[in-house]
């Protein structure tokens, strides 16, 4: 018999084996390299390997030593990289300034056969030790620069976390913008889908299967062709301006589209669903006989609501309003086509960093930022509605 | 009485929302115009006729159904090989593996994005067809696995002893009991993993190149640029795509449920 279970066992193991594989591979490996890729910095460690091995003893006070200023000189030779060259002379001037001037001169110098083997002949600034402070510095493979950058966040010369100045970045406003229209679409899909759902659990027969399939045919619908249909309804000749003039409603196209307007709407439109459903399969479990129970006892039908029926459906709101919010958080292509420059959510700067300048340690720093503001509301998602999966596509 | 007004007119508006966008979209396929706007002048197939002449689109509905095909049939086979091995409770591996392979679904196609972009950079899958159709399967295993387990769940194990106490082994219980009776949600999971995969935009923008471009990020492409009615006519066949694969679930259930 336990070799039978035994058995068993193994061939379950075996069967969920190729999946475990090719999600290790291929999902929990792309995060885990997200997460080096965001701490680890080794750029100017591959550009300096001479002068790595040539400062691991000096101690940051003492004048340059010859054997540093020699492995400098033979590294930036062998520098053939320009632009990752140009990346740590910004980089380096960033922590010291001045830098950009002594590096062009330098590299001017160590261009000629004939430098060497001290640096501080080609230039008085390289016997302080400041500027090899510097090097030494950005020869660190792990940085926190990227996680910190990320919220906004530097460390100064002091090595202490402090605001960046003002206008130097904006991603703290972006991730404030982020949080501010998906709480903005949460509360309208409440607004809707809430007296929705009471409506569609409330109704039987026809209307039932009416209400039901209009909330779950665009679910089934591609997200591509709800959000080109938000288009053509919201565009300046579109639909809704049309038919507002011919009204008299207004004189002049309402400017719907390419701005916050459009992308609350096409988001509220996408994500309803996700509301209506959580809401919808947690009223059904409530017996159709609590509210007449309340208003034959003498309830106003509204106090009746407010006390028996709103407490009972509540946490049907809350896993709903936590799975849009979750799921809006993370939106990329709606906001792309129908908002405008001041309404890109954090997912579309991701994206630039990572498709438009490559700069993969800043895409998945702020990757991580939002991947962990997701699953923290996925956990209390689960924790509230009890189930693991989720009805709905990004 | 008033309530009962006030409700319907809600009810009208709130389906109006819902299902009006998708009703104005479908006759601008049909347009003879430019421009992606009504009044349509006179009715004409030229949209289509672009989708389906022009290299740029043909090439991207071939990739889409490609991709989406080679999609189906890998998130399938893995998804249904774990949903049959998961029944069986493995201490402490079960409960955390159905979770991660649940994940996907969670995760920010951006994230997922940026870390498969970096992944793929290593392994030299950027810009492949092998690379798109492994980044779809996986946001489409944890449909598959959901619907596979569903149907796995309601089925009557008692049927499967039956079959090994009459001397079936475990790979003919397997074919002529198990699977058969998963069937219908077997198919529910492939064909959404083949939607998943037609209407995925994200991760085809940070792993494709222009060889492996899909209609959806085709469509992407075009209303970011020129709002061509060339959109309006891929919506439709997106449309029409999704009402004959549910026609199609629906006809292999009743036909299924009918031989039983």
């Amino acid at each position: 018999m336990t070799a039978r279970l035994w058995n068993r066992k193994t061939r379950a193991a075996l069967l969920i084996l190729p999946l475990a594989l090719f999600i290790g591979i291929f999902f929990v490996w792309p995060l885990g390299i997200m997460v080096k890729q965001s701490v680890l910095d080794d750029a100017v460690l591959h550009l300096l390997p001479r002068t790595t091995e040539a400062i691991a003893g000096w101690d940051r006070t003492a004048p340059p030593t010859e054997a540093m200023q020699a492995a400098l000189i033979a590294d930036l030779r062998a520098a053939d990289d320009e632009k990752a060259v140009g990346d740590m002379v910004r980089r380096l001037n960033s922590a010291q300034s001045g830098y950009r001037t002594l590096m062009t001169k330098t590299l001017s110098a160590v261009a000629k056969p004939e430098t060497g083997p001290l640096l501080t002949d080609v230039d008085k600034r390289w016997a302080q030790p400041a500027f090899w402070i510097a090097i030494a510095d950005a020869l660190e493979p792990m940085t926190d620069r990227y996680l910190l950058a990320a919220v906004d966040l530097e460390r100064n010369k002091a090595g202490e976390i402090a605001g960046l100045p003002d206008g130097a970045s904006a991603n703290r406003t972006i991730f404030i913008r982020t949080f501010w229209i998906a709480a903005v679409v949460t509360f309208f899909c409440v607004l809707i889908g809430y007296p929705y759902a009471l409506l569609t659990a409330a109704s039987t027969g026809i209307t039932r299967t009416i209400l039901l399939t209009a909330v779950l045919l665009p679910l089934w619908t591609s997200l591509l062709v709800r959000t080109a249909a938000w288009f053509i309804l919201l565009q300046e000749q579109g639909l809704i301006n049309g038919f507002l003039l011919s009204m008299g409603a207004i004189s002049s196209p309402l400017p719907l589209i390419f701005n916050r307007t459009g992308v609350v709407i096409a988001m509220t439109h996408v994500l309803l669903p996700l509301m209506v459903l959580p809401i919808y399969s947690v009223l059904l479990t409530i017996p159709t006989n609590l509210m007449p129970a309340a208003t034959s006892l003498g309830a106003h039908p509204l106090r009746a609501f407010l006390h028996v029926l709103l407490p009972l459906s509540l946490r049907g709101v809350i896993s709903g309003a936590l799975l849009v919010f979750m799921t809006a958080v993370g939106y990329y292509i709606t906001p792309a086509l129908v908002g405008g420059a001041g309404d890109q959510m954090i997912s579309s700067v991701i994206a630039f960093y990572s498709t438009q300048t490559a700069n993969w340690s800043m895409a998945s720093a702020l990757g991580i930022v939002l991947l962990v503001i997701t699953l923290i509301l996925y956990v209390v998602y689960v924790q509230l509605s009890g189930r693991t999966s989720v009805n709905g596509r990004m | 009485m008033a309530g009962k007004l006030i409700s319907a007119v809600f009810g009208v508006l709130a389906v109006c929302f819902l299902l009006l966008p998708l009703v104005v979209i479908l006759p601008l396929a049909f347009t003879s115009s430019q421009f992606l706007i009504y009044p349509i002048p006179s009715f004409s197939l030229r949209w289509f006729e672009e989708l389906f002449t022009t290299p740029v689109w043909r090439d991207s509905i071939v990739n889409s159904l490609i991709i989406g095909a080679g999609t189906t049939i890998l998130a399938t086979v893995l998804g249904v090989l774990a949903a049959l091995g998961l029944r069986e409770k493995l201490n402490f591996i079960s409960a955390p593996l159905n979770t991660v392979f649940l994940l996907p679904m969670v995760v920010p196609a951006v994230v997922l994005g940026v870390g498969m972009q970096i992944l793929y950079a290593k392994l030299g899958l950027s810009s492949s067809y092998a690379g798109i159709i492994i980044a779809h399967t996986v946001i489409a295993i944890p449909l598959v696995i959901v619907s596979v387990a569903n149907s796995l769940q309601g089925m009557d194990t008692r049927l499967e002893l039956a079959a090994a106490s009459l001397g079936a082994g475990p790979a003919a219980t397997l074919r002529h009991v198990t699977l058969p009776l998963a069937f219908p949600g077997i198919m529910t999971g492939a064909v959404l993993a083949f939607a998943v995969s037609l209407d995925e935009v994200v991760l085809n923008i940070f792993l494709a190149g222009p060889g492996q471009r899909t209609l959806a990020r085709q469509m992407f492409a075009t209303l970011r640029d020129s709002i061509s009615p060339a959109i309006a006519a891929a919506a439709f066949l997106f449309i029409a795509g999704t009402v004959l694969l549910t026609l199609l679930v629906l006809l292999a259930r009743r036909r299924f449920s009918g031989a039983r």
